[in-house]
């Protein structure tokens, strides 16, 4: 083995080796760079299994409890870290278990390989034991999928998969290979990592005729509004937003995805959009004169009734993906491309302006929020605990370093929209898909990604139980996340809509929940459960400075909503304070 | 200039060619025809062959739809990996055929000289011709393989089948040069074409 390793290291020479499917498939993601692997073990990637056996030193394998645990481990890890997650199930249904996690990535395009075992190529298509037809069931939530049924695929096919994942807009790649190419042996002749595929176009080619008429655009523009989103982040091309935002002038608000590239606190941060984003944002979306929207896809969520959105404004949209490019919204001006080169080129033909009138305006909205949602949510006098309060007082004590992952409902909407975040990667959500069970392994992998961030888990009773087996793997990989469960003993979103628009008519959405505590603890992790006023900020205090993992209960009451609100099928413009 | 957030005037549905140039990769069909599922639109014909590139493959899909929806549809089939590009067309924009099987008996044929004369009014030949039955073909646009249905109907008609639509598109010059540029890594602005780009031309591209 240990010469075998050597020879394999040093893939220049026209020299083969004789290796395994299974072995120049642990190669070639060694070769990527991969720093951990979340995964399940079963009959149809044993092979893969046991060569891992002997890569215990050169790959982190992280033992999960359920695949979807896995995969949602991956995005987590992808989100924070910029890099693609890695994840390995077995066929049948290990490979199904991945599907909501594939769902979850491909419509908030994080960068995933995963790797499913499939049965032996002979047997494709008898029903063997644990055969799933993976391809077909994923192939609508992935970027692309392949499988292999002959080892001498499996370098070129890995390098493409990791090019393809982390390239353009990235996206979930599944590779399944079949058991007898796990073992086949074949002639290695080392890994070349891909950087072109003949079909696929990654980043169109940056036009300057439209970068010019949108510099033009922007130049005459009275009252102009950026809409950024995740596009940013996943383009690495926090600096050059900001250098954009900051030379124009221009008030700036974010998707949930997007949240955290610039931070919370900058002056042209006028803050988030959608159906529970703040009044402002939402409003004078249908004031402004010309939008400008950065790496976002005009979702539902964000733009409230279509026929009723900024019908007043021309539309400039910055995309690297063409087929967003007048998909809800029709645009004026397209710019194709990569907004780490568009954004740059755009500033460039900029004017330097501010617009101090139409950024009072946003100001003045706020205030009119702050004193009908806002006080009461974050700093109310009396009564039970708000959720609000308590993100007001982690953001006291985390100053908006730390990680803030969400699980999906109430809780999501309060945390992203009161979480404060300095940097970017710090925001990790299930925004496209709102995948509930998304937050705890999401966590675990954001903490892999970036081992030295705090990472705290924002999750609700109702979620929390859908994916809580992942405290398994907390507590066998000793893995430091903070849990913060904010219990309103309802499923709260739910309940929300069936107080406002099903005259409060509860049903089922009155769920009980065991002792998350005593849970915590069988768990071998460290625990608390609050409902005091005076407790929050101490507590959360300790579960931050505890070393390892905590979780921390926080007892909310049952029937706050969230406020702001657009309604379904109303307009940004007729959002509601309550 | 405002923006119209796709909602005033809705289009009319038209008849629409889509041509998709691709790596011959098992699983892309699939890949292809879920798009047009997933909003539930109906594909009408689909037919795959190769092109004149060995090893590039080429569908002709026809849709009835606006040209709105096929733009965006066009689009989603652009941006799988395995697909090098996406042209949409309006009749007026192709020349296109299908072929159609026509199964008689071939006593009632026989007996009826005028059939004959139908036949060859309609651009029908026979394939095969047996005591029992014989297999006529035409080759046509829609109306006209419909048509001769409904002519050989009052003689019995057996059995009728009629292939998927190909397609040429007139203002087109193939596709040997652009391949040439999709594999450079830097490929130029043909590939990237758009059509915003591409007004005044007649083929809608991406
Ligand atoms: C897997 C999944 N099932 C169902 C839903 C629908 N859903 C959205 S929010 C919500 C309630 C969540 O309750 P909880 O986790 O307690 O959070 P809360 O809203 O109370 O903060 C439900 C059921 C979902 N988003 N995901
Ligand atoms: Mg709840």
């Amino acid at each position: 083995m240990e010469i075998e390793q050597q020879a394999l290291s040093n893939p220049t020479g026209v020299e083969t080796i004789e290796v395994s499917g299974s072995v120049a498939l642990l190669e070639a993601l060694i070769a990527e760079g991969t720093e951990v692997i979340f995964g399940y073990p079963g009959g149809a990637i044993m092979p893969i299994y046991d060569a891992l056996y002997d890569y215990k030193e050169k790959l982190n394998h992280i033992l999960v409890r359920h695949e979807q645990g896995g995969i949602h481990a991956g995005q987590g890890f992808a989100r924070t870290s910029g890099k693609v997650g890695v994840v390995f199930a077995t066929s049948g249904p290990g490979a199904t278990n991945l599907v909501t996690g594939l769902a979850d990535a491909m419509i908030d395009s994080t960068p995933l390989v995963c790797i499913t075992g499939q049965v032996f190529a002979h047997l494709l298509g008898t029903d063997a034991f644990q055969e799933t037809d993976v391809i077909n069931i994923t192939t609508p939530v992935t970027k692309w999928n392949y499988q292999i049924t002959d080892a001498t695929e499996i370098p070129e096919v890995l390098s493409k998969a990791f090019y393809i994942a982390r390239s353009g807009r990235p996206g979930p790649v599944l590779i399944d290979i079949t058991k007898n190419a796990q073992i086949q042996k074949f002639d290695y002749s080392g890994y070349t990592p891909c950087n072109h595929i003949r079909s696929y176009r990654p980043k169109p080619l940056i036009r300057n005729e439209y970068i010019e008429k949108a510099a033009a655009l922007i130049n005459q523009a009275k009252k102009p509004f950026v809409l950024w989103g995740q596009g940013v982040i996943l383009g690495e091309a926090e600096l050059e937003f900001k250098a954009f935002v900051e030379k124009s002038g221009i008030p700036s608000a974010w998707t949930i995805l997007g949240a955290g590239a610039i931070p919370t606190d900058h002056p042209l941060n006028v803050g988030m959009l959608g159906m529970h984003g703040n009044y402002g944002p939402n409003v004078l979306t249908n004031e402004c004169d010309v939008i400008i929207a950065i790496g976002m896809r005009f979702d539902d969520r964000v733009t409230g009734r279509l026929d009723k959105y900024a019908k007043q404004a021309k539309i400039i949209h910055l995309d690297i993906d063409p087929s967003e490019i007048d998909k809800n919204v029709q645009t004026t001006v397209p710019v194709w491309g990569d907004c780490k080169e568009t954004l740059p080129a755009l500033t460039a033909l900029i004017q330097q302006k501010t617009y101090p009138e139409w950024l009072q305006k946003f100001r003045d909205f706020e205030q009119k929020e702050i004193e009908a949602v806002i006080n009461d949510e974050l700093h109310p006098a009396s009564g039970e605990l708000t959720m609000g309060e308590v993100i007001s007082h982690l953001n006291e004590l985390t100053h908006g370093e730390a990680i803030i992952v969400t699980d999906v409902g109430q809780h999501q909407m309060v945390a992203c929209r009161y979480a404060k975040l300095n940097k970017t990667r710090s925001n990790v959500t299930s925004g496209g898909l709102g995948t509930m069970g998304f937050a705890l392994p999401a966590a675990i992998g954001a903490k892999f990604g970036a081992p030295e961030r705090t990472v705290v888990a924002v999750i609700g009773d109702g979620g929390f139980q859908m994916t809580l087996q992942e405290l398994g793997t907390i507590m066998q990989s000793n893995i430091d996340v903070k849990i913060l469960i904010l219990n309103n003993r309802f499923l709260g979103m739910v309940r929300q809509w069936q107080e406002l628009f099903n005259q409060h008519r509860y049903s089922f959405v009155d769920i009980e929940s065991p002792d998350f505590v005593a849970l915590a603890a069988a768990y071998r992790i460290k625990g608390k459960s609050i409902s005091e006023r005076g407790e929050i900020s101490s507590s959360l205090k300790e579960m931050l400075e505890h070393k390892g993992s905590f979780l921390l209960e926080v007892m909310v009451t049952k029937e706050n909503n969230v406020f702001p609100m657009v309604p379904q099928g109303c307009s940004v413009s007729e959002i509601r304070l309550k | 200039m405002s923006n119209q957030n796709n909602t005033e005037k809705p289009e009319a549905k038209q008849e629409f060619t889509i041509t998709v140039y691709t790596e011959n990769q098992i699983g892309l069909l699939n890949r292809i025809a879920i798009i047009f599922t997933r909003r539930k639109i109906n594909i009408h014909s689909l037919n795959t062959s190769p092109s004149e590139i060995e090893s590039i493959h080429r569908f002709n899909i026809v849709v009835q739809e606006t040209e709105d929806v096929v733009r965006k549809l066009s689009r989603q089939i652009e941006k799988q990996v395995e697909v090098l590009k996406v042209y949409f067309n309006t009749n007026d924009d192709i020349i296109w055929q299908e072929m159609a099987l026509y199964k008689v008996p071939t006593d009632i044929i026989a007996e009826k000289a005028s059939v004959e004369r139908l036949l060859r009014e309609n651009g029908a030949r026979a394939v095969v011709i047996r005591k029992d039955y014989t297999v006529f073909e035409t080759t046509g646009h829609r109306e006209e393989t419909d048509a001769l249905i409904r002519i050989l109907q009052p003689f019995g008609l057996i059995e009728f089948v009629r292939s998927a639509r190909v397609a040429i598109i007139k203002n087109s010059d193939g596709f040997n040069r652009k391949l040439r540029e999709f594999e450079k890594a830097e490929p130029g602005e043909d590939v990237v074409e758009n059509e915003y780009l591409n007004k005044g031309q007649r083929i809608f591209t991406m």
